[in-house]
């Protein structure tokens, strides 16, 4: 993309020296940066570098300790979303912040009038958002619900409020994280229509090939602090990557896989919705000493196929095969019985209980088992000590068995949950989102254990919304789109365009041609 | 079973439905509110007891009836503003701290009456609100007589349910209330803040719901007694479910409910006593939870209902 | 302002956030005396008297105590689990109900029998009456707090319409009253000529087996999980709608031994006041206890101490005795309030 302003245009948003402290963690340290008219300023990093914190502190959600924003050569008063809306700065939060029974116009409109007055304006909003629409190819009907639209939709809205707003400066955080390649080309296009009618952008992302092809200038940040700054121009990927994690990307080694038997079947299953879409008629396999990977995006079903195999959704029609045996009544102590270990998508609510012990929590799938318990009592002493073991095993930064899992970070929390689903070395493995939010590091982690759980011949299910991931990891790969699996295509086979338009749901049907 | 069915053709019977409605339609409104904005209030029976009291002594000492209902109000919206604070930016439990404000709220009710009231032996009485028959609108056949011939706190209570729903859908002060009871980092991210819109609204909604439990002591009746809310507040919790959290649903079901109510004390003389009482004083409170298994499958509730909401979180 | 989790448990936010509850319930007590016309000194040291000033006394505020004891641990023991019974008032009338259904003379076994009977079909009585909201809940999403709210009233009136028809005493002249237990039914009196009894024993000896049963089995862990995160624990292969049906019956079986223990300990008959609202102050109890059974002892103790001293202090100063509700209501917020501070350190930016 060409801002093509030269070195002379103003600074039209300038952070001086921005540190912020949460308690003991400093998650930005002196953090200086600035945005021209026209630019667009990658702001890379991984999980947990801080880019987050750095944007909510421009944003007024949080409020620097040290440093201060200047915002067209004006001060922006700390700590009040409301003046950072008001100087145009408008942010499009990757969790987006829309409010799902309402519509499409109520969502925008809100917080741009006085509160108190009896008009909503809806006849000239609804004029100006078709207009907005119109010029810069975010197409989207004013009166519909959110609940309604698709992710894709969703973040266009989240993006017409900010230019409802006549915002001049645009943050976005992740935004490529739930879309398909080509609604990405499409975002993309939108960015270059919005830096030309002379708006600046920044562009947080984690991930190189992206940060390359939309921003002409690049600041990474590491570990809270400024870790370099380059005109993406004369970047390479490889500088990126090091400035980025410190030194050498860690890398799994995944070698030729050996398939063996299926282990686990899913025969014509449809279910409820959870959410996202429901299964409609799904069959698929699951073969030992094989990593399968789906592809998706999010809120095709993904939820519900991962819910169904944690066996905390039952299915309304279709089988369930396990070890080739059918199975009755699905629940997760079924799936616990017969050896599944899964790994939840959403640690937090899902997989760990934070206010309970780091003991208490690694004991939750096992505790009637004789190992934990007798006669209805616990054994505390085993429970200490297996969760000893797994701190030990996976290397999990916590003061001791009784420390709140609440107060571990994600990675280690990851880890717990590894611990407890491989506990045992289960033979059929759900990972949901494994990686989602870790650190290089953890991720690096995760991934090996997954490689190293394939190699010992356990039938890996990898879902995720990640496709540098899914193509990694996986042997196979199966790609859902509206509750309903694409044939499955082997390792290579299809390139990152191709599995695009399968996520889009563009010749889902054809999909029996590429598996050969 | 004709007299039974009788009962329903007459006018006498619908005016005292609708009177048996009214605070129903305040209290229920007042709750509607704060779970539209996220927040539920366990604290309504006592909020009602103390609108009750505050309503009534303003009159007995010699105010007008409108600022017996202006100073219920009040009342209503500092018990609101107590219980917005302990929920919303301290983020405590909505079930314990609203019991909390119930037992509150009536405590210190019943604390002060003995104090401003030491000696009587039965409490004094007030000149209530007079039913008022609205020119024109009264003279309707059937409706006219029965909702328009009552007294001005019922219409107030009409015209409450109406700018509920007005403001509810058509200002902009009304969708910001909706969307930080369905999404409150939505309303963070347009520059609102959520604690003041979500405080504000449980300020509001109390005040309502004081004004119901006023309509006991300043219309219906005439004099404070305890243990007159009698459960109404539990019972418009019942209602705002019921009601699928809105305004024009809810307003039916207090009609209905109260409708219900009226036939049963009805019933009740023309059945002379074969039947123990006791089972139609029940019945109100069997219907609540009847209405609830029906409705609760096929309820959306509004999303953040119950969740503490801090700044800066998604 | 913001609340950020304290990284580690802080010794003097543990102290001084409940410390400031107190003094927080004592200065706006205090100002409600003052505007009473009377002395907040004195007042608290009547209060004081009456609670904890003599024998007489101190075995008054135990006594009180007991059925506290009962509906606290009742209310602790739902409220871990997240099962929200504001009910205990109800369950406690049944318990009432069984008690003098069988032990008015319907069934004749020495007291080593027949008690027992009386309290495991008392238990049985109030565990049923949460049973219904909690299968409402599990099954159709009915939100309990509702329905055991309601369920109060509807209970109410059917203990009513009993002491008025089946059960009513025909000796009573005509109040609406049940006849007296018999004698074996009776607990006895744990001193001579005082109103103190066994119930207290076995309100003692329940909070241990609550405590163990919290602590120590399975089922408690499975309450706990399933009070922090319903989600997760279902995850994990919890059944949690059982957990939360066993949790009910639990709960409600507690709260009816607060009606057994009042009417074969205390009362001797059944009445339609035999509860002051001791189902609902159970909450604050459960609350002060921060839901441990074993702090619930405590915590009954000081909230029937502030009811016995209040009641005492109302007959020589001119202070209404509701300055007690008024005091356990406030504590109750200023606790949570408190304990919340505990937890969580507020940030202003």
């Amino acid at each position: 993309m060409d801002a093509n302003n030269g070195q002379e245009a103003e600074a039209v948003l300038r952070l001086t020296g921005i540190t912020k402290r949460f308690g003991p963690l400093v998650a930005n340290d002196a953090i200086s940066l600035s945005l021209k008219r026209g630019e667009v300023v990658a702001l890379l990093g991984e999980n947990g570098a801080g880019k987050t914190t750095l944007m909510n502190i421009l944003f007024g959600h949080y409020t620097a300790d040290e440093g201060d924003i200047e915002v067209f050569g004006k001060t922006l008063p700390p700590g009040d979303p409301h003046a950072a809306l008001a100087a145009g700065i408008g942010m499009v939060h990757q969790h987006f912040t829309l409010a799902d029974q309402m519509t499409v116009l109520e969502n925008i409109v809100l917080g741009t009038q006085p509160l108190w007055s009896f008009n909503l304006g809806k006849g000239a909003a609804r004029e100006k958002i078709r207009r907005l629409a119109a010029d810069y190819g975010l197409e989207v009907d004013p009166d519909r619900m959110i609940t309604e639209l698709s992710v894709g939709e969703r973040q266009r809205v989240e993006i017409l409020k900010a230019l409802y707003r006549e915002a001049r400066i645009l943050i976005l955080d992740e935004p490529t994280a739930v879309l398909t390649p080509m609604e990405t080309e499409a975002l993309f296009a939108t960015l270059a229509k919005l830096v030309a009618a002379g708006l600046s952008v920044i562009f947080i992302s984690h991930k190189l090939g992206e940060v390359q092809s939309v921003s002409d200038r690049v600041v990474v940040l590491r570990g809270g602090k400024l870790a370099g700054e380059r005109k993406t121009a004369d970047a390479t990927r490889r500088e990126l990557a090091e400035l980025m994690v410190g030194g050498q990307l860690p890398v799994n080694e995944i070698g030729p896989s050996s398939p063996r038997e299926c282990l686990f079947e899913l025969k014509g299953i449809s279910t409820r919705s959870l959410g996202g879409a429901a299964l409609r008629q799904v069959s698929m396999q699951l073969r030992g000493g094989e990593i399968t990977g789906l592809a998706g995006i999010s809120g095709n079903g993904q939820a519900a196929l991962a819910a169904l195999i944690s066996g905390t959704l039952e299915p309304v029609e279709g089988e369930i095969i396990v070890h080739g045996e059918k199975v009755e009544r699905w629940s997760p102590g079924a799936a616990l019985e017969r050896g599944l270990g899964r790994i939840p998508e959403d640690r937090h609510a899902t997989g760990m209980i934070g206010d309970m012990s780091v003991a208490e929590n690694v004991i939750s799938e096992a505790y009637r088992s004789s190992r934990f318990s007798r006669f209805g009592f616990l054994d505390w002493k085993a429970a200490a000590t297996f969760a000893n073991d797994i701190i030990k095993a996976y290397d999990v930064k916590c003061p001791s068995p009784d420390a709140r899992v609440r107060l571990l970070s994600g990675g280690n929390m990851q880890k717990l949950i590894l611990g407890r689903a491989l506990d045992g070395d289960p033979d059929i493995i759900l990972a949901s989102q494994p990686t989602r939010g870790l650190d290089v590091g953890a991720v690096a982690y995760v991934h090996a254990r997954l490689i190293e759980a394939r190699d010992r011949g356990a039938a890996v299910l990898l879902i995720s919304e990640d496709l540098d991931e899914i193509q990694t990891l996986s042997d196979r790969i199966l790609v859902i789109h509206r509750g309903q699996l694409s044939r499955p295509s082997l390792r290579g086979e299809l390139s990152v365009m191709e599995l695009g338009e399968l996520m889009a749901g563009h010749g889902h049907d054809e999909g029996a041609s590429h598996a050969a | 079973m004709n007299e039974a069915l009788e009962i329903l053709f007459t006018a006498s019977f619908w005016v005292a439905a609708i009177r048996i409605a009214s605070p129903l339609i305040f209290a229920t409104m007042g709750e509607l509110i704060c779970e539209r904005a996220g927040v539920l209030n366990l604290g309504i029976e006592g909020i009602m007891v103390a609108g009750a009291f505050t309503g009534w002594f303003t009159v007995y000492m010699g105010g007008d009836l409108w600022t017996g209902v202006l100073v219920a109000a009040l009342t209503g919206a500092m018990f609101g503003l107590l219980h917005g604070f302990l929920t919303v930016p301290l983020g405590l439990s909505q079930h314990v701290t609203g019991i909390g404000i119930t037992l509150l709220a009536s405590s210190l009710t019943y604390f002060t009456y003995r104090i401003l009231l030491p000696e009587v032996s039965s409490p004094p009485k007030i000149e209530p609100f007079q039913p008022f028959a609205v020119p024109v609108l009264s003279d309707i056949p059937v409706l006219g007589p029965t909702l328009f011939n009552q007294t001005p706190l019922t219409y107030l209570a009409y015209f409450t349910v109406a700018a509920v729903a007005f403001v509810f859908y058509r200002t902009p002060v009304g969708v910001a209330v909706r969307a930080v009871g369905e999404n409150p980092s939505a309303v963070e991210a347009q520059g609102i803040s959520v604690t003041a819109v979500r405080i504000g609204a449980v300020m509001v909604g109390s005040a309502l719901m004081a004004i119901g439990g006023a309509f006991l002591t300043m219309s219906a009746f005439n004099s404070f007694f305890f243990e007159m809310i009698n459960g109404r507040g539990w019972i418009a919790i019942a209602l705002v479910v019921f009601g699928s959290w809105r305004p024009g649903k809810a307003l039916i079901g207090a009609i209905l409910f109260a409708a219900f109510d009226a036939y049963q004390v009805r019933l009740q003389q023309i059945t002379g006593g074969v039947i123990p009482y006791q089972i139609f004083l029940m019945m109100p409170f069997v219907l609540s939870i009847v209405a609830l298994v029906v409705v609760a499958r096929r309820a959306t509730y509004p999303k953040a209902l119950m969740i503490p909401y801090q700044k800066g979180e998604r | 302002m913001r609340l950020e989790p304290r990284p580690a448990s802080s010794v003097a936010a543990s102290i001084l956030w409940p410390a400031g509850a107190i003094l927080a319930t004592v200065v706006f007590s205090s100002l409600l005396v003052m505007i009473a016309g009377a002395s907040p000194l004195t007042v608290f040291w009547l209060v004081l008297k009456g609670a904890a000033g003599s024998q007489f006394a101190a075995l008054e505020t135990l006594t009180r105590a007991t059925p506290l004891i009962f509906t606290g641990l009742a209310v602790a023991v739902a409220f871990r689990a997240k099962l929200w019974n504001i009910g205990a008032e109800a369950q406690l009338y049944l318990g009432a109900v069984m008690t003098v259904v069988i032990g008015t003379g319907a069934v004749t076994l020495p007291s080593a029998g027949l008690i027992p009977l009386i309290m495991i079909a008392a238990m049985l009585t109030g565990a049923l009456a949460l049973l219904g909201p909690a299968v409402l809940k599990t099954k159709f999403g009915v939100d309990e707090v509702v329905t055991t709210l309601l369920l109060n009233f509807i209970v109410l009136l059917f203990v009513s319409m009993l002491l008025e028809g089946p059960l009513k005493d025909p000796t009573g002249l005509g109040w609406p009253q049940s006849k007296r237990v018999i004698a074996d039914a009776q607990l006895p009196r744990l001193i001579k000529g005082k109103r103190l009894h066994f119930g207290f024993i076995l309100a003692i000896i329940s909070a241990i087996v609550v405590w163990v049963i919290m602590k120590k089995t399975t089922l408690g862990y499975e309450m706990r999980a399933v009070g922090h995160n319903a989600e997760a624990a279902r995850f994990a292969g919890i059944p949690v709608n059982r957990v939360i049906v066993k949790t009910a019956l639990l709960s409600g079986g507690l709260a009816a031994l607060a009606g057994f223990s009042e009417v074969a300990g205390l009362k001797g008959n059944l009445t339609l006041d035999l509860s002051p609202g001791y189902g609902y102050t159970g909450i604050v109890v459960a609350m002060l206890a921060m839901l441990n059974p074993l702090g619930v002892i405590a915590a009954a103790i000081f909230v029937a101490g502030i009811f016995v001293g209040a009641d005492a202090m109302s007959r020589s100063a001119n202070v209404p005795s509701y300055i007690a509700e008024v005091m356990v209501a406030t504590s109750l917020l200023t606790m949570v309030a408190a304990i919340m501070l505990m937890r969580y350190r507020v940030r202003w930016r």
